[in-house]
């Protein structure tokens, strides 16, 4: 039998995937957008027609512009406070001599064996009016210090940054664990304080993983629309929301379709500038290749 | 010939083959995994359950609005429904019925959707409209004769020719608030204006799910006929106040329920039922309908597609006195039965918006024809009013 010319090897590979992410989001993705020219002439009744209107509504209207700042802002919020929270666990599993970290790891990823829902209603019996807080705050003395987190912005960050921290501290972790471990103690063998060490030789190297958390919390974040709808105020809705009540609400698909592809582009192009700045290779070396 | 083996066979035979030491833990387990994937993948035995459960009777899928509603449905009809014919009722809840409107569009079919607890006259309008209606065979539904005629009326009046819904139940949308936080005296004077108290600011809650409901409100709030809304920007303008005071728009009775509940709001809409429900459980709540509060009725409505004979079983079923007293009992609204045809016990006559006449006139519905039609719109406005625009 004649051998495959390797340069070919890797396609005849991939084309499961391909043919898998072809039939499931490309050519989902193509109706979607040839949804978004169709017009809503009714509640639930779409005609079909090649027409901008739905696009030129997303172009003009300051609610949907006003939607897109929201869900940036929340976003890089999210992700910076990932990064910082994420990346000391990730270090501390990552260069720990504990015999049993399997089990560290197995804690980190705990938490997806619970519904999504549950995890974020739980923030309701912490934050609430009768919930955990307040409770501690009676039982110390303090119930007039009654402090009311519930349906904040606030409560809406704690929910995304419960759920989305781990995909950081894995990302974090496995970046940290490909560097060699003889790196910092030969840093310091030249004069480096610990400080210095880890500033200039393990974070830098860590940086892939760091971008790599970044991208996916701060993707995740910005497609939410479920965690500001338990647990956020009136005010408190990302751009996923508007496409929510265009498709479920107000029943006009062809409005929903616009969103969707818009908010498709908005996420793609901040993977496109990260592909810029980082290079996709970036995130192989994150998963420590 | 070969005896087909199944999977249970199959496990006891390698489970007796490790206890002779045949073949070694690892490999029974590697055997195990597989067995469990090729099982999860076929559907070994929940496909063979499911056809046993086929074999056995018809399967009708219902859709509600969760919380003691469906609780009360599972246990004083849907069970006792199942025990004595054999068919299965397989319910869920949903948010509102435009989420099912969605599902069945996206699919293209109504597999898996028979029977929705549908809200209002106007949802029985758009599910007629869309062509999901099917024509019901009254003379299966021999207690429909026992519903009030002013709640059959208006489902006829859109389709004459024959009913796609029975009629079940009905409640208002007044005003909840805590009796520990809220005087009678206050809530009386205020009445709809409650809900723009300034003084109870974060403290107040509203149904965000609905459009309609919160125009309701603003026609009120804005001196309005809600029935005959002549200026629209009046009705956003006292929706806005609203939510520059409110705490939290809640998405469902459960969470309605769970925000007075836990003190989190102390003023809200809400639904009569789930109110009654709160006061049966001991929780400080009190409830009032203002002038021209909203009123709405409940029907079952059947969806085209749907095994006709089982659903009007199922409909006449629920629609026996026995039954729909209990289901009312439950889930603290009225039933759809005329009390002067039918003797109520205390637990309904003592339900709020329950009706002694039967004739329903001192109450306000929507009306279809005049609501419907603004729907496109005003729904969309009340997004974006919801939203801080």
């Amino acid at each position: 039998m004649p051998a495959i010319p390797a340069d070919r090897r890797p396609w005849i590979l991939l084309t499961p995937a391909l043919l898998f992410i072809t039939a499931l989001v490309v050519i989902p993705m193509a109706f979607i957008l040839v949804y978004s020219f169709y017009e809503n002439i009714d509640l639930a009744v779409d005609v079909p027609a090649f027409q901008f209107g739905n696009w030129q509504d997303l172009l003009s209207d300051s609610y949907y512009h006003t939607a897109i700042w929201k869900t940036l802002r929340l976003s890089v919020i999210v992700t910076v406070l990932a990064a910082v929270l994420g990346y000391i666990p990730a270090y501390v599993i990552a260069m720990t001599k504990y015999r049993h970290k399997w089990l560290l790891l197995l804690l980190l990823i705990l938490p997806f064996w619970v519904s999504f829902i549950i995890r974020t209603l739980s923030w309701i019996h912490i934050f609430g009016n009768q919930g955990a807080l307040n409770g501690l705050l009676n039982l110390l003395g303090l119930g007039d210090l009654e402090v009311q987190l519930m349906y904040t912005e606030f409560t809406v960050i704690v929910g995304f940054i419960h759920v989305f921290l781990p995909y950081m501290i894995l990302n974090v972790y496995v970046s940290l664990e490909g560097i060699d471990p003889n790196l910092e103690p030969a840093a310091r063998t030249l004069g480096a304080t610990p400080w210095q060490a880890f500033r200039e030789v393990t974070l830098p190297l860590s940086l892939p993983g760091l971008a790599a958390g970044s991208l996916l919390v701060f993707v995740l974040t910005g497609g939410s629309y479920v965690t500001p709808l338990i647990l956020g105020g009136p005010s408190d809705f990302l751009f996923g929301n508007l496409v929510y009540d265009a498709v479920v609400t107000e029943l006009n698909w062809p409005m929903g379709a616009t969103l969707s592809f818009a908010l498709l582009l908005l996420l793609g192009s901040v993977v496109i500038l990260y592909s810029r700045f980082m290079g996709m290779d970036q995130l192989a070396k994150a998963f420590g290749r | 010939m070969t005896k087909k083996m199944d999977d249970t066979t199959r496990y006891a035979r390698l489970r007796e083959a490790v206890g002779n030491g045949d073949v070694d833990r690892r490999s029974f387990f590697g055997l195990l995994g597989a067995a469990g994937l090729t099982t999860g993948l076929s559907g070994g035995i929940m496909s063979a359950m499911a056809t046993q459960a086929r074999a056995a009777g018809t399967e009708l899928y219902f859709e509600g609005w969760g919380g003691v509603v469906s609780e009360a449905l599972r246990e004083n009809a849907f069970n006792p429904y199942q025990e004595a014919t054999g068919n299965t009722v397989v319910d869920a809840t949903f948010g509102g019925e435009n989420e099912v409107l969605t599902k069945i569009k996206a699919a293209g079919n109504t597999d898996g959707h028979n029977i929705l607890h549908s809200s209002g006259v106007n949802w029985y309008k758009r599910w007629v409209d869309n062509g999901y209606a099917v024509q019901l065979n009254e003379d299966n539904i021999p207690n429909l004769s026992n519903v009030m005629t002013a709640m059959i009326d208006p489902f006829r009046a859109i389709t004459p020719d024959g009913l796609s819904a029975v009629p079940y139940d009905y409640g208002t949308t007044g005003i909840a608030y805590n009796t520990k936080y809220v005087s009678e005296e206050k809530a009386r004077e205020l009445g709809a204006n409650l809900l723009l108290d300034p003084e109870l600011k974060g403290k107040i809650g509203g149904w965000g799910g609905d459009w309609a409901n919160r125009a309701w409100y603003g026609a009120l709030q804005s001196g309005q006929d809600p029935n005959d809304i002549q200026d629209w920007d009046a009705v956003w303008d006292k929706a806005r106040e609203h939510r520059d005071l409110v705490l939290k728009y809640w998405s469902s009775g459960a969470e309605l329920m769970d925000l007075l509940a836990k003190e989190e709001i102390y003023v809200t809409e809400a639904w009569s039922g789930r109110v009654a429900a709160l006061q049966a459980q001991g929780h400080p709540i009190a409830y009032m309908d203002p002038p021209n509060g909203l009123a709405w009725m409940e029907s079952m409505f059947v969806l085209k597609g749907s095994p006709l004979e089982a659903a009007e079983e199922l409909l006449n079923f629920m629609l026996d006195p026995q039954t729909a007293i209990a289901v009312a009992v439950g889930q603290k609204y009225p039933p759809s039965l005329d009390p002067t045809k039918i003797e109520m016990p205390e637990e309904v006559l003592n339900l709020p918006a329950f009706d002694p006449t039967g004739q329903l006139e001192g109450l306000v519905f929507r009306d279809p024809m005049v609501w419907n039609p603004q729907e496109k719109e005003q729904s969309k406005m009340w997004n974006r009013v919801q939203k801080g625009a």
